[in-house]
């Protein structure tokens, strides 16, 4: 090995200013997008799922269920329609877990290791993680949104672009909690169960299938639950700004949510306060 | 005085009622090759999870540089370079792709960080394998990577935690050829842990962990001598690879016997 081939080793390296911040930032997102990519039967579930409500559960029940005239629409919508924000947050919802599990399976195989051991604060770490979640979940949601268009579900055009923040917002909400989901899991096998007791109840207990009124005549507790269920106001949020509409009591939830979930994440990944020094050795390595 | 690339100070850690290390001290000197010599479930990798702040240092003190691991982390993380003992690559991203992403986990990108890519899989000789997929590669061929990987954002320490288990004899001796290297000619400091013997030098400083505790510390041609074999152990020549293993074995026998 001659010097000058090591010459480069030598310059000190120092980016960890604002542009650092950025470039960290990019490549946390970068990685989870060419990860999506690679993983084409991952983004076809995706959409399966959602579609399979929208043709096959909503046409069934569109004769059975009438939705009357709550806002944001002002007139009588298709089952079709009134579903279609529920499911396109249904999406950001298995995205978040799919990204919390990505998670778990980052701690086991090791990569998570590499990730906390970059120079950057572990809250940016933990919100590029987010942000790039959030990435991969818009992308979903769009696709589904246009295939949905095919369907008799129309959608003011400028809705699309106005619901983006609340898409982003949601996205957010529902990948902070599976971060701190993820931070409780210590097993990749634990996690089946989990989703089934995060992302059903979440997912059913809501506004997403049926409006909230209705809900209340069949029963009151029910009601209450659903109140109480953040996706309820992740669903509103979205279905209101998708026709031009802020609602700031939803806002306001999905918001209060992400802030609190996101903030016991960074609690529970600090190795200071949280649970991985408690925990015994890495997975699969000797002492 | 040689400036300390790494002093770890009285620190002790538990996970609940098991004490994993109980008042290790050891230093690195900068530039330097260090080994640390442990028997599985020594305690080697919770002291490298305390080094890398996976886990806080509750009692005594980790110091990179001089800088508090606790208190200064980011300074300190920006000095070190680490290779896990599991494999720590993203299997379905390219070799160049794993790559850049760590680079970007410290702030690198644009062209700096590509030639900086370019140059250290030359580095590692694996220059042809830039776009192959991680999963295509051997143990030690990606260990290779691992190594390049930790130095993408130039330290100044490199911790290795059993680097070369799992590996063939000819891809043993290719990382520790480079990582000898780097210490020679680059004057980069490292602390290998490993339980295999023919990786130690007798002119190396070594230090063995046993149970949590550090039990023996100096050359390993010192160490060997200071620690004859056991009772009824074979007698072997002091300084060789062998008489520094049956020093181990006595070493961590008497530990065993005075637990």
């Amino acid at each position: 090995m001659t010097d000058s081939a090591l010459a480069p080793l030598r310059a000190p390296a120092r980016h960890l200013g604002p542009g650092g911040y950025m470039v960290c930032l990019s490549g946390i997102v970068g990685r989870e997008l060419l990860r999506f990519v690679q993983q084409k039967e991952r983004f076809l579930s995706a959409l399966v799922r959602p579609l399979v409500w929208l043709f096959i559960f909503a046409a069934g029940f569109r004769s059975v269920l009438g939705v009357s005239i709550i806002p944001p629409y002002e007139t009588y919508v298709l089952y079709e329609v009134y579903v279609t924000p529920g499911l396109a947050v249904m999406i950001q919802l298995f995205n978040g877990m799919q990204s919390s599990l990505s998670m778990v399976y980052d701690r086991e195989v090791g990569s998570m290791r590499v990730l906390l051991t970059s120079p950057f604060p572990r809250w940016f770490l933990l919100l590029s993680k987010l942000v790039a979640g959030v990435a991969v979940s818009l992308a979903q949601v769009y696709v589904f949104l246009a295939i949905a268009r095919l369907w008799e579900v129309d959608i003011p055009p400028m809705g699309y672009l106005s619901a983006l923040p609340a898409f982003v917002l949601t996205g957010l909400m529902l990948g902070a909690i599976g971060l701190v989901i993820s931070s409780a899991i210590r097993q990749l096998e634990n996690f089946a169960s989990v989703m089934n007791f995060v992302i059903f109840p979440m997912f059913f207990a809501s506004s997403a299938l049926y409006p909230l009124w209705r809900i209340r005549d069949a029963s009151e507790t029910l009601y209450i639950v659903c109140l109480i269920n953040p996706f309820t106001h992740a669903v509103e949020l979205v279905r209101n700004a998708l026709y031009g509409v802020f609602e700031p009591q939803a806002f306001a939830v999905v918001l209060a949510t992400t802030l609190v979930f996101f903030a016991l994440a960074v609690v529970a990944y600090d190795p200071g306060r949280g649970i991985m020094g408690r925990r015994g050795g890495p997975k699969g390595e000797a002492s | 005085m040689n400036e300390a690339a790494l002093e770890v100070e009285a620190v002790s850690h538990a996970f609940g009622a098991r004490k994993a290390l109980d008042g290790v001290s050891l230093t690195v000197p900068a530039g330097r090759f260090v080994a640390l010599l442990g028997p599985n479930g020594a305690g080697k990798t919770t002291l490298f999870s305390l080094a890398t702040r996976l886990y806080a240092t509750r009692a005594g003190s980790v110091r990179i540089f001089g800088r508090d691991l606790s208190r200064a982390p980011a300074a300190a993380l920006a000095d070190l370079g680490v290779v896990f003992q599991s494999r720590t690559l993203d299997l379905d991203l390219s070799v160049r792709q794993n790559l850049a992403y760590h680079a970007a986990l410290h702030g690198m990108a644009g062209r700096a960080a590509k030639a900086r890519i370019v140059h250290l899989l030359a580095l590692v000789g694996l220059g042809e394998r830039i776009d192959d997929k991680v999963r295509t590669l051997s143990g030690g061929q990606a260990r290779r990577v691992e190594i390049a990987r930790a130095l993408i954002h130039r330290p100044r320490l490199l911790l290795l935690d059993e680097a070369t288990v799992g590996l063939d004899l000819a891809s043993r001796g290719a990382i520790v050829d480079v990582v000898r290297r780097l210490v020679a000619e680059e004057h980069l400091a490292v602390l290998w842990a490993t339980h295999i013997f023919d990786e130690v030098q007798e002119d190396d400083e070594i230090y063995v962990l046993d149970k949590g505790r550090i039990i023996a510390h100096g050359t390993a041609r010192s160490v060997a001598g200071a620690h004859p074999a056991a009772p009824g152990a074979e007698a072997r020549p002091s300084g060789s690879t062998a008489a520094l293993e049956a020093a181990f074995r006595a070493m961590t026998t008497r530990a065993e016997d005075a637990a």
